[in-house]
């Protein structure tokens, strides 16, 4: 039928199988469209994108939490050795059914030179998160200090429409908790204790995740984002969920 | 309680257990297929979600964690609100035609209500959590807590319009009816608003849903009228009579304009589903030519709409054996309705658009006998409260005539 021509065309649901080159050319839109977010402390011509990371009317320097904490991920880096995986697992005892970080593999046949791409995804800890504001019991809120969405697991019901909400999947049901697991930056385990990083950046040999307090100007995490040679996007910016996971190359 | 005003209360009760006890062999074979079914369900549920653990008793995970026992959930509230609703015609706005179902639609109403809570107490991992944090510690921007909060206000409400509609008092009945429906539409409109608000997921996401289910809801509440009366009627072994039939024809007529307006958004739904992105394309085209084809277009389209609307044309509001086959038809494929409605939003995944290897197959589903046994317990609990309640209050038959009286009163009532 006419109507899903372009599933058949563009062979969407064969993904696996073969990715075209229009395929490629929509995944890297996703980084233009919201290049060149910040320079040299104003908000650049992309105001909007900036609008749907932050909330309204906030400037760059004045992040809504201190510490404000974020992660880059320099996705071109990682060579999908998911030590990440391992080092999460190991610091926030995870179980084998759940994981609160996972790395993605996209091949791309087509392309020259590397063929392969790996995404690490997480929690994206948003400003506006949709599972807070779905959660009926606030079991799951985002911390008045530093913004991590935490989970309060006594009071979680396991109605699951928090693990629904999340555009990222980043939730699951851990039986032994008897609530809602996902990932809190290694708050509980690391940071907490005096620690400085989360263990899936300590344990990554690529220096790919790069954790820290995007309300310090001199903090890494705040220099990645805030220059203009490089884009920097987010994953499913048009929920609005204003996430703190930031990708980028290079 | 079905027995005159000078008997005593246990006497009430013994007259109650008498004519459950003599309800013939047919009426005990059924009541006793439902308190097992129940049974069954509760067992099931309570070991499902206590002992062994949702995670391998149900056929939910983490990428479609909602699905069989939501459905049913929704169901049940589904036909609650449509009962209140249907039922409110006659005796909250006095449509003086709609007044001989009433009392047993409320009853239906509060009956699937509860079957509704049952099935959801045994879906939630923490049901005794739920009660206790529902209200210490709750969240107003979820749809989930108005929705659970104003369904238990409809409950209370919709129980003493029926304890009030049985001792006869109307005009404070007709208030707790109100009250039932304005609990009813917000919590059921909510309960749409669960869905119809998350940004993330965008088959469900969009201002649809909240109207949807309200249509819907009064479609559904005109078949359980339907189909309840008339078994009802065959439990008594009496005729309808004349008032009760012309209720009923007016109820047809209703469940065929609601049967429409069903069919009418369901079609929009299509074809705004051809644009705004591939999630919604991808789920489209699974409806109407992949693996849920067949739930679609034959228990969906034609047994959900196409079929029960000529049925229900063809049987004029007399003709009670059509009208009987129309709403069992509404009523079975409407489950599956729901089950689609909540499961095909879900099969897309969050990193499709992405095209990663982890997440290049759609998520399917298929319920395991654990979860359908609770889905058969909500169903178990409802065939048993009702079939209990036709002996109970004895058919609703003592109370005909006083209504038959006060219907004739004056409107200034």
């Amino acid at each position: 039928m006419m109507i899903f021509k372009t599933l058949h065309t563009e062979n969407m649901l064969g993904k696996s199988e073969k990715i075209s080159e229009i395929d490629r050319r929509e995944f890297l839109k996703i980084g233009l469209a919201i290049t060149g977010v910040f320079a040299g402390g104003s908000i650049l011509s992309v105001a909007s994108a900036a609008e749907k990371v932050f909330p309204r009317g906030s400037i760059v320097q004045k992040y809504p939490y201190r510490p404000h904490y974020a992660m880059v991920i320099r996705v071109d880096q990682c060579i999908g050795c998911r030590q990440c995986e391992k080092g999460c697992i190991a610091a926030n005892a995870v179980p084998d059914y759940g994981w609160r970080t996972k790395v993605l593999e996209k091949e791309v046949p087509e392309a020259i030179g590397q063929k392969r791409e790996f995404i690490p995804v997480l929690c994206n800890q948003c400003n506006n998160p949709p599972c807070v504001r779905s959660c009926p019991v606030t079991a799951t809120y985002k911390d008045k200090n530093h913004g991590i969405v935490m989970m309060d697991i006594k009071k979680c019901i396991g109605c699951k429409i928090c693990m629904v909400a999340c555009p990222y999947n980043a939730r699951y049901f851990n039986e032994e908790k008897g609530a809602i697991d996902k990932c809190d930056f290694c708050l509980g385990t690391r940071l907490s204790r005096g620690e400085k990083n989360v263990a899936c950046s300590v344990y990554c040999p690529a220096d790919v995740r790069v954790f820290g307090d995007l309300s310090n100007p001199q903090d890494r995490v705040y220099k990645l984002i805030h220059q203009l040679q490089k884009p920097v996007w987010v994953l499913k910016k048009e929920t609005d969920a204003r996430p703190n996971i930031f990708y980028m190359k290079g | 309680m079905g027995c005159s005003e000078k008997s005593t209360f246990p006497g009430c009760v013994k007259d109650a257990a008498g004519r459950v006890i003599h309800g013939g062999p047919v009426y005990l074979v059924f009541l006793s297929f439902f308190i097992v079914l129940f049974l069954a369900g509760v067992v099931s549920g309570v070991y499902s979600l206590f002992i062994e653990g949702s995670r391998h008793a149900y056929g939910t995970y983490r990428e479609i964690p909602l699905a069989l026992l939501i459905a049913t959930y929704i169901f049940f509230v589904v036909a609650s609100t449509g009962l209140c609703l249907v039922s409110s015609i006659g005796h909250v706005f006095g449509n003086r035609d709609f007044l001989p179902i009433a009392k047993r639609s409320v009853l239906l109403a509060l009956i699937t209500i509860i079957s509704g809570f049952l099935v959801i107490g045994l879906e939630i991992e923490n049901p005794f959590r739920m009660m206790l944090y529902l209200f210490t510690s709750a969240n107003l921007s979820s749809n989930i807590w108005w929705m659970g909060t104003l369904y238990m206000l409809y409950m209370i409400f919709m129980a003493v319009e029926f304890v009030l509609l049985m001792r006869e008092s109307h005009r404070i009945a007709a208030f707790f009816g109100f009250l039932s429906v304005l609990a009813g539409v917000s919590a059921h409109s909510n309960l749409g608003g669960i869905f119809a608000m998350l940004s993330g997921r965008d088959v469900w996401y969009g201002p649809f849903l909240p109207v949807y289910f309200i249509l819907s809801a009064m479609m559904t509440g005109s078949a359980f009228i339907i189909l309840f009366s008339i078994v009802a009627q065959k439990l008594r072994g009496q005729g309808m009579n004349e008032d009760e039939q012309k209720s009923l024809a007016l109820v047809s007529k209703l469940a065929m304009l609601m049967i429409a307006a069903v069919a009418f958004l369901t079609i929009w739904k299509m074809i705004t589903m051809t644009t705004g992105g591939e999630t919604r394309l991808i789920t489209l085209h699974e409806t109407i030519s992949g693996s849920h084809a067949f739930s679609f277009w034959v228990l969906e389209v034609a047994c959900g709409l196409i079929i029960p609307f000529f049925l229900l044309l063809l049987a004029g509001g007399r003709r009670l054996g059509l009208m009987t086959v129309a709403a069992a038809l509404m009523i079975f494929s409407i489950f599956f309705m729901r089950l689609d409605l909540v499961v095909m939003a879900q099969i897309v995944p969050l990193y499709w658009d992405m095209g990663v290897k982890e997440f290049s197959q759609l998520h399917t589903y298929a319920p395991k006998w654990k979860e359908i046994l609770v889905a058969f317990g909500g169903i178990g609990f409802c065939g048993m409260a009702f079939l209990l309640g036709e002996k109970i209050f004895n058919g609703f038959s003592e109370n005909r005539e006083a209504e038959a009286v006060e219907s004739t009163e004056p409107e200034s009532e």
